[in-house]
């Protein structure tokens, strides 16, 4: 039989049982599509979250005290000696290294801060002037803590708009002054509403100088360093200086952790690619609940039409052409249920993207091939059992309709 | 040339052993119109099934044109059905989707054969049995007259040397039955075997040889007595 006649009369019977035929496709193009939409929403969260980290800048190192790998006991620890805190002058050496463009120190506590009448608990940041550029923020109203020596105590402070909106509501806020820990703080700026970050909402923040903040949590030691190296390229580069100048000045101990920014991208891209696995491996169940109805409708479709099998088989029909016309119906059908699916998934997919426009949904070509793949292997596995169920009927009982 | 030699045919029907066929020895020659008679369950469609190479012998040798074939696999079987053997059935067994024409057409598109000779030959088919004004109907839109001589033309379109119908009237009136009947006499007219299984004793009357079965066995096998009216000369149905 030419491939061009079967598709004909597979086709063709499959126009005839247009009721069975929709139910089919619709239950194939449910499953397509979920893997379509489930995939995109995954994908979309990835990007969403490795483009929010990327806004904060890819040529970012920290430096943490301590070490995060177990390396087993260190002499050191027979002694009771803890890891040597990062300091100011800690920070000020790492500004030498030719590769590191900005360093921005941070020393973060809770405290009291209070504006006439008003006092709230809120997080007290203390940094430098640099950490407006390395963490890309923008100035809402008035100016950021000004340049100059890390060490210098100044009472300024910046605050955040939630901050602002608490502790002054209407008055105006920039020349205004804050008590913060029992110490009076000249309000020198507002950070804008736009500047976001993972891991602490910068609304609710206050920032003051570094050497004010230590003073007012009574420490000579710093959270962390944020070093900013002078381009992606010095990235290695500025990382290994780092490392070495903090050795060399903690009497040859690497007792600091420096990740980058691509590291925690990583994580966060590991995660979420996890994540819109796990999504495709929920969506391939309906597809597989697909595969199951077709097989079950062709099972249906081969006892109904035994006695046409038969007439085949008198026709002088072999075996293999019986399976290959019942094969072809169910492959056809899960082809057109899979096109009906994408078309139905990209088309859900424009509807989330106007809804959320800040969310990039779009479906991995991964997900599309995965998708349609399994479903044309699902028509094909499950429509081979009928089929050469259909093939193998006895011509004689096949021809007389019974079973 | 149809030999078949001490064929049997049992069946297993619960813990009963159905003997359909009881050592039943035949030869029908090329060009024979032979009519099968008997009561139901006497073992006349299981002859016919066999004839037709749809059902095989338990026991036995069958040689159709000089060929044996009981040892051959299922689908050198399909090859000689599709080849040499062409089937009409009572309930005529057409394809409901399909239009006569390509209800014709379907054992050479089973076949292979390329678009434009099953054209040609479909639509020849068709004329002689003067269908082609039908060819596209769809069984629903035919009369029971028109719909076994469709079933005709499909058995005759892969030119098969033996021709076999199973009650091929037992379905139609009076008037649609002759004209099915003269239909199938003018093909044998033409030089097929003829076998056509019947109940009717007026249908049997037309051939020219009567083989009349009881139990799976040839009770009766002769030549129609009488002034017998022989193929008929070829009336353009």
């Amino acid at each position: 039989m030419r491939a061009a006649d079967l598709l004909r009369l597979a086709s063709e019977s499959l126009l005839r049982a247009r009721l069975r035929s929709v139910m089919m496709l619709v239950a194939m193009a449910i499953g397509v599509a979920a893997v379509v939409v489930l995939t995109s929403l995954g994908e979309g969260a990835r990007r969403y979250v490795t483009g929010e980290f990327q806004a904060l800048g890819t040529d970012l190192i920290i430096v943490l005290p301590g070490r995060s790998e177990t390396t087993g006991l260190q002499p050191g620890m027979f002694a009771g000696e803890t890891p040597r805190d990062l300091t100011l002058g800690d920070a000020q050496a790492l500004l030498r290294i030719p590769s590191v463009a900005r360093i921005a120190p941070i020393v973060i506590g809770s405290v009291a801060v209070s504006a006439a009448q008003l006092s709230r608990e809120v997080p007290v940041l203390g940094t430098n002037a640099d950490f407006l550029i390395v963490r890309n923020l923008e100035m809402g109203q008035g100016q950021f803590l000004p340049e100059g020596e890390l060490d210098r105590d100044m009472a300024v402070c910046v605050i955040g708009s939630k901050v602002r909106s608490e502790l002054f509501a209407d008055r105006p806020a920039v020349g205004g002054s804050v008590r913060i820990g029992g110490r009076r703080f000249r309000v020198i700026g507002v950070l804008s509403d736009t500047g976001r970050a993972i891991g602490f909402d910068l609304q609710e923040l206050v920032i003051i100088p570094v050497r004010s903040a230590q003073q007012l949590f009574n420490t000579e030691s710093v959270f962390r360093i944020l070093v900013q190296a002078r381009d992606r390229d010095e990235m290695p580069r500025a990382q290994a200086a780092v490392r070495e100048v903090i050795t060399g000045r903690h009497q040859g101990e690497e007792d600091v952790t420096v990740i980058t920014q691509d590291a925690v991208l990583a994580t966060f891209d590991r995660i979420f690619t996890a994540l819109t696995l796990t999504l495709a491996g929920i969506a391939s169940v309906s597809l597989a609940v697909a595969g199951i109805l077709i097989m079950n409708v062709m099972l249906v479709a081969v006892s109904q039409r035994t006695a046409e099998v038969g007439l085949l088989k008198a026709l002088g029909a072999r075996r293999r052409q019986i399976t290959a016309l019942f094969l072809a119906e169910a492959v056809l059908l899960s082809v057109a249920g899979a096109a009906a699916g994408l078309a139905v998934g990209y088309a859900v997919n424009w509807v989330i993207g106007r809804m959320y426009p800040a969310l990039p949904v779009g479906a991995p070509a991964w997900a599309v091939v995965l998708a349609l793949v399994t479903a044309i292997a699902s028509g094909v596995v499950f429509g081979l059992m009928p089929a050469r169920r259909a093939a193998r009927l006895d011509p004689v009982v096949a021809l007389a309709g019974r079973r | 040339m149809i030999e078949l030699q001490g064929i049997h045919r049992r069946f297993q029907v619960g813990d009963q052993l159905v003997r359909a066929l009881d050592d039943v020895s035949l030869a029908i020659g090329d060009g024979e119109y032979v009519s099968i008679m008997g009561p139901s369950g006497s073992g006349k469609s299981t002859l016919l099934n066999v004839v037709g190479l749809l059902d095989r012998p338990s026991e036995g040798c069958y040689r159709l044109d000089g060929g044996e074939t009981t040892a051959l696999g299922d689908d050198a079987l399909a090859g000689l059905r599709a080849r040499c053997i062409g089937f009409v059935f009572q309930s005529f067994h057409l394809v409901p989707r399909l239009t006569a024409y390509e209800n014709v057409e379907l054992p050479m598109v089973l076949a292979g054969r390329p678009r434009a000779e099953r054209r040609t030959r479909a639509e020849e088919v068709l004329a002689a049995l003067s269908l082609t004004d039908r060819a596209h109907h769809r069984p629903d839109q035919l009369s029971g007259g028109q719909r076994q001589r469709v079933a005709i033309a499909r058995a005759m379109v892969m030119r098969p040397t033996v021709l076999l119908a199973d009650e091929p009237t037992g379905n139609l009136d009076h008037a649609s039955g002759a004209e099915v009947l003269a239909a199938l006499e003018s093909l044998n007219a033409g030089g097929i075997t003829l076998i056509v299984v019947t109940h009717d004793d007026e249908v049997a009357a037309r051939s020219r040889r009567q083989i009349r079965m009881r139990d799976g066995r040839v009770v009766h096998d002769a030549p129609t007595p009488g002034p017998a009216p022989g193929p008929a000369p070829g009336p353009t149905p």
